[in-house]
């Protein structure tokens, strides 16, 4: 069974027939309009501020910002135990607009201990580092799973976490939002802090994986 | 509420799909239910708990659709219910009389950083921690029909107390807009064996924030 969360059956119409995707996909589009113009209306904002959010998320906000914040640990120690000590302040200055929640927490990964980060509630992710969540994170399959078999949820991102590690997972079910500072990869000795950012991918920020390595792959 | 979004530890929902990472949004409306959505929270319409609560409460079969389709039913009732539009202006499309005023006014682009930036739910201290970093703490058997950020697979489990968070909005209290009501926050540590049975991975630890509340002393 492979229920995903992102199809696009609205299971919530009666209408005694079957809709293809398309016309389900247009009820929902006029449905969306229809909130949107109410709230243009009725004066609660305008189409200019509706389509800023919307680029915001879409080109500004996203992993690059992690990804930024976890090379500036890779380089540089002291940086590294003040993120650990409180992160909301110490990644204030990679934020958009210089500043990122004020209940960020990051866990680091060691060769013992592997984190990862769920929300079994709903889909709490530390959008101002790192976006929007993927569909994945917001799917009922690691949504349920993550928190009783990671091990089995981590393989099939390709990922096999060592027997003898602890898995350490945390479940976001606050306003608390965790950001995982990964290992940094062997052989990056002496890279500056923008190639060390160009190994972080998003996953190995969540926990589902690792950062790439000098020679390419993942390791 | 006991409600379908709780899933922590259910089984049945297949395996997960690591390359359905996808553009940021997939269609359009998508995007656009997003900002609907976070306006409408920014402009003090609703609180984040009050928005939880409404996607929680749609029916299971309404649920378990897709995330910004989630959005959209949440959005349409909570305008309905929070006073900002009538179910007739939702069915016509448009506005048919006029609105009410948002506790925050106007959203336009010069409060993007109120979208962009998260707000804070930290409150004073109104009494002193009842728990520190090591204790032992089990988490309460409780079933409440409203709102609550306990999910159902710690309840009765004894964890540890590993980090304290300061006090922050309740949101058992806020979903219910009966205030803030702050409560120390903890991050609460269980075995993974204490949770899964004998059978589980030994090397699993789970934990989740639990609020002062949620919290009896092991």
């Amino acid at each position: 069974m492979t229920t995903h969360d992102h199809h696009d059956h609205d299971h919530g119409h009666h209408h005694g027939h079957d809709h293809d995707e398309a016309s389900e996909l247009s009820e929902t589009e006029l449905r969306v309009r229809a909130l949107q113009t109410i709230l243009i209306e009725k004066g609660y904002t305008d189409p200019a501020a509706l389509d800023a959010i919307v680029e915001t998320y879409e080109t500004k906000i996203g992993p690059h910002i992690g990804a930024r914040i976890v090379a500036r640990a890779w380089a540089d120690s002291g940086f590294r135990q003040a993120l650990l000590a409180d992160a909301s302040k110490a990644a204030a200055p990679f934020g958009h607009d210089g500043k990122v929640g004020d209940h960020l927490v990051a866990v680091e990964n060691t060769p013992d201990r592997h984190n990862v980060v769920v929300c079994t509630l709903c889909s709490c992710y530390p959008w101002d580092v790192l976006g929007l969540p993927p569909v994945w994170y917001k799917s009922f399959a690691y949504r349920s799973r993550t928190v009783k078999e990671p091990r089995a949820v981590l393989r099939e991102f390709g990922l096999t976490v060592p027997e003898q590690s602890e898995i350490r997972v945390w479940d976001s079910t606050a306003e608390v939002r965790y950001l995982v500072l990964p290992e940094r990869p062997a052989g990056t000795d002496g890279w500056s802090e923008e190639q060390l950012a160009e190994l972080v991918t998003r996953d190995s920020m969540i926990g589902t994986g690792l950062p790439r390595t000098p020679a390419g792959d993942r390791a | 509420m006991n409600g379908i979004h709780d899933m922590g530890g259910m089984d049945g929902f297949g395996p997960v799909d690591p390359d359905e990472s996808g553009p940021v949004f997939h269609g359009k409306w998508e995007g656009q239910v997003m900002a609907a959505s976070r306006v409408m929270g920014a402009v003090g319409a609703w609180n984040i708990d009050q928005g939880r609560y409404g996607i929680e409460q749609l029916p299971p079969h309404r649920y378990l659709t897709s995330y910004y389709h989630r959005w959209l039913a949440r959005c349409e009732s909570a305008l309905v219910k929070y006073g900002y539009a009538d179910s007739d202006e939702i069915a016509a499309g448009h506005s048919l009389r006029p609105g009410k005023t948002p506790p925050r006014g106007k959203f336009t682009v010069a409060n993007l950083d109120r979208i962009s930036r998260r707000g804070t739910f930290t409150r004073p201290e109104p009494a002193p921690a009842r728990f520190a970093v090591g204790d032992r703490v089990v988490a309460k058997n409780v079933h409440p029909k409203g709102h609550t950020r306990l999910p159902r697979y710690v309840r009765g489990h004894v964890g540890v107390v590993e980090r304290l968070h300061g006090c922050q909005v309740f949101p058992d209290s806020a979903a219910m807009g009966e205030g803030d009501n702050p409560q120390w926050l903890y991050t609460v540590r269980f075995d993974g064996r204490d949770l899964w049975g004998a059978d589980a991975d030994p090397t699993l630890k789970v934990s989740v924030e639990a609020f002062e509340p949620y919290l009896d002393p092991a």
